[in-house]
């Protein structure tokens, strides 16, 4: 194994002939720019802030076929998340992450909701989890696993129910990394950014979503946390 | 040179053996656009064939034996994206790295041009000699498309002439399946891509098809006549000079 | 794979007549290329992101070595397992090494091209393993028996009608009519097989040096879940799909989906840095990654490492008129379209694959829409190059060719002849300005009407009016 590995390197070494007088320079070079964070490109349209900011997210995200429930604070979540289960003729049941956001929104003293912390199952319809941003630019969500917030609870059960916090919306990719970056245990082990519902073009002629990741993305923005 | 710049017209091997109308209408315009015109011996070709069938020795030959030719005037121009592309892209790259040649290459290349590009951003002209009435559709081949971004010159001077209706067929991007020796080596896709560009210029409601390139023209005309279609074919130099004499391409007299 | 590359003329000339095929190529041509030109123009700063592309690749190729030194570090850092593998054979032994030390029956697959490169799922299958293709288009391949025909979407030559049938052969039951009928049940069958599979492999698009990530693209989400629920998972890529941080990887990203399909960026886009954490309760056990060489490298020292740029996004196929004519099946082996011209002499020798890189008719559009801007054209000249060196074309070519050259390179010889022959046609085409049939042009006049020359040549008319200066 480690044969191999030294013949692969050596075989992009005689073919790069990069001369011994550059090898410094090179190594210096490439670790310049590792520790590099800084952006290459931000496209004008990710530059946005405030309202226009969670407009352009609400815009792209409903596009793709999300559904989208901006509430004022946390305090709104179970009455929320209740009506769009009825909505969608959902049993009103769902396992969720144990992230305190979802804590402080106190679901399980809603009555008529059945709720589960944990690992979601294969009998599982619904799944919440907690968006840690949201990217304006395509209406994108970035999810992080932890040991609070399985990354199944956004992929297993047929509809994806997920809080994100209006502040958290930034305007691009690279904004919303950065916020990530400062959380303990960084890089966690999966980051999925996530862009409208599971979709499939294989089946000719029509686009159809929840192929083998959620069929349903419905979003609760809220205004003010904590 | 600035007022009457030494032009040698790179006739092209295919406008040369078969459609001679064209290299005096590619005369009659740069004449117009107030050039001295001339066509240096020896010219042959630009070498495409060897050089996209994989013949690098053969391609870099006539090369040297192009270059001597033209290397005394302002100017070559061709009327032809692909051979203008030949001398302007491919010659450097040919000879990169060859101390005698290199230079010599970049320098023509950088004088070569193709026929329309030339009189609109060279010459400056904005309005053609030519008269014609009629509806007519244009072809962008492919190589002055997309190696030399000559788009919106020929139509352009389309357009300053009175009468003439341009007509945008659907895909005018597309290939036209010649592709050189292409058409021979893979006669059945290039049937299907020239018969697509056939339907859709035919759809287009246009009665006359323009390019500046012969090989496509050539291949369009061919197909359209095989199917039956009584639309004409002519290279847009003819028309910009206003010299319909011949009859269009793969037509007869009369 | 064995390449039918040779046979390229053959199999399009038959694919030709393929209604099925005609329609599905329609679909990508008004489909997908009007999506990814809409796509590019909704993002003005399209054309500088392709620029950035291409430094970054250049860069990393200039460096791979250290880079792939940097990305193991953190990989391994992170708790993943790398094995590099010099070629296919060696590539097939350690994932079916993985699997038997995992006591693995059933395997679930995301789409990976270089497992298709490697041949990975008939060697599994012959050893005994259960092998599940997740991503649909993937998963209706397999269930036909055949190969893919698209770098993005394998199934594209494929109708709903034949889907149908081949799922109601698998699954049992009537055949469906409607593509959300035919995805449910997909879904369906597919989440159990996920649920007992033992391994999980997917490919990765991109390995990132600056945390040791991998990143996985897809629309359906079965990336996630071909990972993310068996105990061991293996990710699967070539050497080549290196960038430097995640910055960069972003660059990518805004390109990657707009050239492919047109879409702003795909539903699912996963970071992963290692095996599942101590203290989480959802992921993989083991990860490892097999990096691959397979000649990868010996591309890195001449004009063709530009091609290990190539981020797989198949809009050069999508927008390439001869892929539109005749199909992927006509390639005859694993990549097809314009970047497969390129690559499949690299594989497979061109030996067995010179009428890829001849069978195009260098308009040019691949190289136009190519996010990382790989002179496709340029390179297949190239190979046409290699392919005339070892006198590999067909005869009637060579000896045209030979002929023609003879003449050009004696211009008062050519003068002559073409002047005679141009005279001598001129007369016999003068009635019709055309003729339907030429010997020795068979293949242009058994679909087109062969344009008379006029008689005189230019150079002879010329000469005679105006002397014989210059
Ligand atoms: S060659 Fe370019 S266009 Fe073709 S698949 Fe690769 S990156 Fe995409």
């Amino acid at each position: 194994m480690s044969e191999a590995r030294r013949a692969i390197l050596a075989r992009i070494r005689a073919q790069l002939a990069r001369p011994p007088s550059a090898e410094e320079a090179a190594r210096h070079d490439v670790a310049a720019r590792l520790a590099r964070t800084a952006p290459v490109l931000i496209p004008a349209r990710a530059q946005l802030e405030g309202e226009a900011r969670i407009a352009l997210f609400c815009e792209k995200a409903r596009t793709l076929g999300c559904a989208i429930e901006r509430l004022p604070d946390l305090g709104a979540l179970s009455g929320a998340v209740l009506a769009a289960l009825r909505r969608h003729n959902l049993p009103l049941e769902l396992v969720r992450a144990a992230d305190p956001l979802l804590d402080a929104a106190a679901l399980e003293a809603e009555p008529l909701l059945s709720v589960r912390i944990g690992v979601p199952e294969e009998s599982d319809a619904v799944g919440l989890t907690v968006a840690l941003a949201g990217v304006a630019e395509t209406g994108t969500i970035m999810l992080a696993s932890s040991r609070a917030r399985p990354t199944l609870l956004a992929f297993l059960p047929e509809t994806s129910l997920v809080v994100l916090p209006c502040a958290w919306i930034k305007g691009s990719y690279e904004e919303a990394w950065a916020m990530l970056r400062a959380l303990p245990g960084w890089p966690p082990r999966s980051v999925n950014l996530v862009t409208g519902p599971s979709r499939t073009g294989d089946i000719p002629p029509s686009i159809e979503l929840g192929a083998h990741g959620p069929k349903r993305l419905i979003l609760f923005l809220i205004d003010r946390i904590g | 040179m600035a007022d009457s710049p030494r032009v040698a017209l790179f006739v092209t091997c295919l406008v040369d053996l078969f459609r001679p109308s064209v290299g005096w209408a590619a005369v009659a315009l740069l004449e117009a656009a107030g050039c001295r015109v001339e066509v240096p011996e020896p010219q042959v070709c630009c070498g495409q064939p060897a050089f996209n069938s994989g013949d690098r020795r053969t391609t870099e030959d006539l090369a040297r034996q192009l270059i001597p030719a033209l290397e005394p005037f302002d100017y070559v121009v061709a009327p032809s994206g692909s051979c203008a592309g030949m001398l302007r892209r491919h010659f450097p790259e040919l000879f990169e790295g060859d101390p005698a040649w290199s230079a010599r290459a970049r320098a023509v290349a950088a004088k070569s041009f193709e026929l329309v590009s030339f009189l609109v951003e060279v010459r400056g002209m904005r309005v053609p000699p030519g008269r014609f009435s009629g509806r007519v559709t244009y072809h962008d081949s492919c190589s002055g498309l997309r190696e030399l971004g000559i788009k919106d010159q020929p139509r352009r001077l389309l357009r300053a002439m009175s009468g003439l209706e341009l007509i945008e067929m659907e895909g005018c991007e597309v290939c036209c399946g010649f592709g050189g020796t292409f058409c021979v080596k893979y006669p059945e896709i290039s049937t299907k891509m020239v018969d697509d560009k056939a339907a859709r210029a035919e759809a287009s409601g246009a009665e006359l098809l323009l390019a500046g390139d012969l090989g496509c023209l050539m291949n369009i005309a061919g197909r359209l006549a095989r199917r039956g279609s009584n639309m004409q074919v002519r290279h847009v130099a003819e028309v910009l000079a206003g010299r319909l004499d011949a009859p269009p391409i793969a037509q007869s007299r009369g | 794979m064995e390449p039918l590359s040779l046979a390229f003329r053959e199999r399009a000339a038959r694919a030709l007549h393929d209604p099925v095929l005609a329609t599905a190529m329609q679909r990508l041509e008004r489909g997908w290329q009007a999506a990814r030109a809409r796509a590019a123009a909704d993002l003005p700063e399209f054309e500088a992101l392709r620029d950035a592309a291409v430094a970054i690749k250049d860069h990393v190729l200039a460096n791979l070595d250290l880079y792939l030194e940097e990305f193991e570090r953190r990989f391994t850092a992170a708790g993943g397992v790398i094995h590099w593998a010099r070629d296919a054979a060696e590539a097939r032994a350690i994932i079916l090494d993985i699997c038997r030390r995992a006591k693995a029956r059933t395997v679930t697959k995301s789409k990976s091209m270089v497992a298709e490169e490697i041949g990975l799922n008939a060697y599994l299958e012959a050893q005994g393993l259960r092998v599940i293709e997740t991503d649909l288009g993937e998963y209706i391949i397999q269930l036909a028996g055949d190969v893919p025909s698209h770098l993005v979407g394998p199934a594209v030559h494929m109708t709903r009608e034949r889907i149908a049938e081949l799922f109601a052969k698998a699954h049992g039951g009537p055949p469906k009519q409607d593509s959300a009928a035919l995805v449910a049940e997909a879904r369906q069958v597919l989440r159990q097989r996920y649920l007992e599979a033992d391994v999980g492999i997917t490919g990765a698009n991109f390995l990132i040096a600056e945390t040791g990530s991998i990143v996985t693209v897809t629309n359906e989400g079965n990336a996630e879940l071909t990972q993310g629920l068996p105990k061991v998972h293996i990710a699967l890529t070539g050497i080549e799909k290196i960038v430097p941080t995640v910055a960069e990887a972003f660059v990518f990203l805004r390109l990657l989906a707009r050239s492919a399909t047109g879409q702003e960026f795909s539903a699912y886009t996963t970071f992963l840095t290692g095996p599942k954490r101590e203290d989480e309760r959802d992921g993989p056990q083991e990860m490892h990654l097999v990096l691959l060489d397979n000649g990868r490298s010996r591309m890195l020292g001449g004009p063709f490492r530009e091609m290990l740029r190539c981020i797989r996004c198949g809009a050069c196929m999508n927008h390439c008129p001869v892929y539109l004519a005749a199909g992927g099946h006509a390639y005859g082996w694993v990549y097809v379209g314009p970047m497969g011209s390129v690559l499949t002499p690299h594989f497979v020798g061109i030996d067995k694959s010179w009428p890829l890189p001849n069978a195009s008719t260098f308009c040019g559009r691949c190289e136009e829409v190519c996010p990382v801007r790989i002179p496709l054209p340029k390179l297949m000249r190239l190979w046409r190059e290699e392919a005339h060196k070892r006198g590999l074309a067909p005869p009637a070519a060579r000896v045209g060719l030979t002929l023609w050259a003879f003449f050009a390179r004696r211009p008062a010889l050519y003068r002559l002849a073409t002047r005679l022959a141009m005279a001598a046609l001129g007369a016999l085409g003068r009635r019709r300005g055309r003729f339907s049939r030429l010997p020795f042009a068979s293949g242009w006049t058994v679909s087109r009407e062969f344009p008379a020359p006029q008689g005189p040549t230019f150079t002879a008319q010329w000469r005679a009016a105006r002397g014989a200066k210059g």
